[in-house]
């Protein structure tokens, strides 16, 4: 390990830097560095804070408190220039290059060094070569940007860096987008640039890439750091639970559940993205009346996917998808949303603001799934005072705080449009219940509002699939938990089998 | 804003209120036309001339008697059928740039069909007419929806290409199958007079298809705001995915919202052949369907706001003669003034955030 040198100063250290959004604590006090030839890794869940934090590295972002020095010098980042003149290269999760323009081109524009009007193109390509050279870094100058593979892409986002003097190099989460087998090639690169003295932040929630590539690991859960440690001195099923919570307060287990008839099931699901990567492989499982069944893992190992594909929102590429109706099981496989609603499906999805509201009234929102049904509509006429009348209902007995129904949803915080979609979803008294992270972003009360209201539903007789990577929230609801990692289901454990250790080790791979 | 909104995204200032909003809009429209005439002004003063004048003359020509009004509102007539037809679209999340083929195609249909059926009596020959030219115009823009829908062809390049299919193809059948039979022009015979509508004003040439155009605009806001096919394909312009969880069928609300707005284009095309031609002629709209684009816009995709800014529009260009002739500025101003609120409406945004911080601080 590369450790710096007592003798040279640290090029990155932040002490104390707290990012707010409103009342919203995205950075709370995070002290971090990174020594010169040292790759730190920054690892969190979505939301934990990560790309807040080096965003304040870059520039884009003051902080409303806390420092920053750069290679020993406080540093007062006001602009992304401010940082890159300091050193900083970051390279975002979207490239930000110019597709029709060369690799040259790209590189050096802005750059006065470059030649102010005309830049000397040759002379940006023999720099280019002089980089490659240096790091194992190959890149065709002449080459289109948009000609190039995603891996390539990156390649140039990095070179783009280095040729306007980054000795810090940020990465957000750069595996994101390359295909595993392009991942062994880029942490070669990483790690050349490391040992010629570069000081690499490497943002990730990925364990394996984490252990196997960086020096040092901190961990960032709800804005805080919580842990950060030399990687040789830690395990990946530790920094699972520090990534999803330790605080355990462990299931009572009340043995209440009395599961009836299958509601949802799902046999042998594949699904392949558009790179065709395998992100659910023989993926089985069933949600019966009565139970929650909580899908536990770390953050992207299929639990979306497999949650779009009980929705409706997403087709597999093989396997089958049941739904109990009055008839008997149904295949709904080849059904849209629209047809599993009717069956009695309600999806509370992940990201709310994408999939669940529309930029209009409350009470335009609140009826989005009902809107055929009476009182609500009579032969397609809508009915406003209706449609008034039950939001008004929906408002009062979900507590949504708002200045009537008419307020447009998207200026309500977050925990009070989740309060509108969690009303709309449970307010037809659905059979199936498929909620993805239903308590994100949202302070304590609304979080306790979120689980009792999933338990009253419980109680009530629907089957609720409930995908968290919140340990705390799956302990405490679910009467199953099946664990998923690459795609796959690892293991399912009882209520009375749970326990940390188990979970972890789960959740990093290891069956149980 | 809430607690939940990616972090790093600054926080726009909102407007809450339904209501509120709406003002916002309108007044940002004006803005957007005050600054176009202001800057109108700036060029008629180095081109020498007195803006009261000029400006002057301009709304006298559109406005200042009853022949001007009505030749004014009979302009509006199409723009008004082009501006709810785009923002029909619009309101889908889809652009129809195809408004002008899909009129020529409509005007071309329907007036071959009233040729056909010249004995027929007015009540039974004008809806037929009317149909025909809203099939037309509907199918011709579903082409563009299919497109869409079935390849992903982005129909703001298939609507503007299948523009040039349908005037050229207009111009074939002009030339030839279609003609008159004295042969001179590339145009049709004349219509019968059973075809025509009432005149509305004496002694000028505004017909009751502006009532009708009225009515279109009645029906488009209700249809939009007071049923639940209003309220599916706003929700799917305004976001696809959530309607799509919400268990809509997006393609079938996308693709009738394609029809409906071929179908009004199709009626401003009708309107032009049967309230102003008298037949179908080769050049029968001096771009009603890319000016629709900006009525729309203007108008806020808002039925009343597309009537209203049709009337301007259609006020600058009528009024812009009367004004050349008082005040020796070119007509051509008109369109430098209808160019300038289109870059206003673009940079409209800019007026609401404005609004929005004044209100806010």
């Amino acid at each position: 390990m590369q450790a710096s040198s007592n003798s040279e100063p640290t090029p990155l250290s932040l002490s104390g830097v707290t990012v707010r959004f409103g009342n919203f604590v995205a950075n709370d006090a995070v002290d971090f560095s990174v020594g010169r030839g040292e790759i730190h890794a920054l690892l969190g869940e979505n939301g934990a804070g990560k790309t807040t934090l080096m965003r304040v590295v870059a520039g884009l972002l003051v902080p409303q408190s806390g420092t920053i020095h750069i290679n020993g010098q406080r540093a007062d980042l006001r602009s992304p220039l401010d940082a890159a003149a300091l050193g900083v290269g970051m390279v975002h999760q979207h490239f930000m290059l110019i597709p029709t323009l060369t690799v040259a081109q790209n590189v050096c524009i802005g750059m006065r060094r470059a030649g102010r009007f005309f830049p000397d193109l040759k002379a940006v390509a023999r720099e280019l070569d002089a980089i490659g050279e240096r790091y194992g870094l190959r890149v065709d100058p002449n080459a289109l940007v948009g000609d190039l593979t995603v891996a390539s892409q990156q390649r140039v986002e990095i070179v783009k860096a280095l040729y306007r003097g980054a000795r810090i190099l940020v990465l957000d989460e750069p595996t994101a987008v390359l295909a595993p087998q392009e991942v062994a090639g880029f942490f070669r690169v990483l790690r050349t640039l490391a040992e010629a003295g570069t000081a690499i932040v490497f943002i990730s929630h990925k364990l394996d890439e984490v252990m196997s590539l960086s020096h040092r690991v901190s961990v960032l859960r709800h804005g805080q750091l919580v842990a950060s440690k030399p990687t040789a001195q830690t395990n990946p099923a530790e920094l699972a639970r520090l990534m999803i919570g330790q605080d355990l307060t462990l299931p009572q287990a009340d043995g209440s559940a009395r599961p009836g008839g299958m509601a949802i099931e799902v046999r042998a699901i594949g699904y392949r993205d558009e790179r065709d990567v395998a992100r659910l492989s023989d993926v089985s499982l069933a949600a019966h009346r009565g139970e929650i069944v909580g899908i536990a893992g770390v953050d992207g190992n299929g639990q979306q996917e497999l949650a779009e594909v009980l929705a409706g929102l997403l087709a597999p590429r093989s396997g089958q998808v049941l739904m109990a109706s009055p008839g008997g099981p149904v295949d709904v496989t080849g059904m849209g949303p629209g047809g599993r609603i009717s069956l009695g499906l309600s999806h509370i999805p992940e990201d709310r603001q994408r999939t669940a509201l529309v930029d209009l009234s409350i009470a335009e929102n609140a009826v989005l799934e009902t809107i055929d049904r009476r009182p609500l509509s009579h032969h397609g006429m809508i009915s406003k005072s209706a449609i008034r009348q039950f939001a008004d209902q929906l408002i009062a007995r979900n507590d949504v705080r708002c200045t009537g129904p008419e307020q447009r949803i998207m200026t309500l915080s977050g925990g009070n449009q989740q309060k509108v979609v969690l009303g709309r979803a449970l307010g037809r008294d659905p059979s199936v219940i498929v909620a993805v992270q239903p308590t994100r972003g949202l302070d304590i009360g609304a979080t306790a509002f979120v689980h009792q209201q999933l338990l009253a539903q419980r109680a009530r007789g629907a089957a609720i699939v409930l995908v968290s990577t919140e340990l705390d929230e799956v302990l405490a609801l679910s009467d199953r938990i099946v664990v998923m990692f690459a795609g796959r289901v690892i293991g399912t454990l009882s209520r009375a089998e749970v326990t940390l250790e188990r979970l972890g080790a789960m959740m990093t791979g290891q069956a149980a | 804003m809430s607690t939940f909104d990616a972090p790093g995204v600054p926080v726009p200032a909102v407007v809450v209120d339904a209501n509120a909003a709406r003002r916002t809009e309108i007044i940002s429209s004006l803005i957007a036309v005050g600054l176009a005439l202001a800057v109108g002004a700036v060029l008629i003063l180095a081109w020498g001339a007195n803006p009261l004048i000029a400006y002057g003359a301009l709304v006298d020509g559109a406005f200042g008697s009853w022949n001007s009004l009505a030749e004014t509102l009979l302009r509006s007539i199409p723009l008004t059928f082009t501006g709810l037809a785009i923002a029909i679209a619009f309101r889908a999340g889809a652009f129809n740039l195809g408004a002008e083929g899909q009129l020529f195609l409509a005007a071309t249909a329907s007036a071959v069909v009233g040729l056909m059926l010249p004995d027929l009596p007015g009540v039974l020959l004008i809806p037929t007419m009317i149909i025909t030219a809203m099939v037309v115009g509907a199918l011709w823009s579903l082409l563009a929806g299919v497109l869409k829908l079935r390849f992903g062809a982005n129909e703001l390049i298939t609507t503007i290409m299948l523009n040039y299919i349908a005037i050229f193809l207009v111009s074939y059948l002009l030339r030839g199958p279609i003609q008159e039979a004295a042969g001179f022009l590339p145009q049709t015979e004349r219509l019968a007079a059973n075809a025509r509508f009432p005149a509305l004003i004496e002694g000028t040439r505004l017909h009751a298809g502006v009532l009708i155009a009225l009515l279109a605009v009645g029906l488009t806001h209700f249809a939009l705001w007071h049923t639940t096919w209003g309220f599916r394909l706003r929700v799917v312009g305004l976001n696809a995915r959530a309607a799509l969880n919400a268990g809509f069928n997006v393609t079938a609300i996308t693709l009738s919202a394609f029809l409906l707005s071929g179908a009004l284009a199709g009626m401003a095309g009708y309107m032009e052949v049967v309230g102003v031609q008298r037949r179908m002629i080769e050049n029968l709209s001096p771009g009603f369907g890319y000016t629709g684009i900006i009525v729309a816009l203007l108008g806020r995709t808002n039925p009343f706001g597309v009537l209203a800014a049709a009337i301007l529009f259609a006020g600058l260009q009528v009024g812009g003669s009367t004004m050349q002739a008082a005040s020796g500025v070119p007509s051509t101003l008109t369109t430098i003034v209808q160019a300038l609120v289109v870059l206003f409406v673009i940079g409209r945004g800019a007026f609401d955030q404005l609004f929005a911080q004044r209100k806010g601080s």
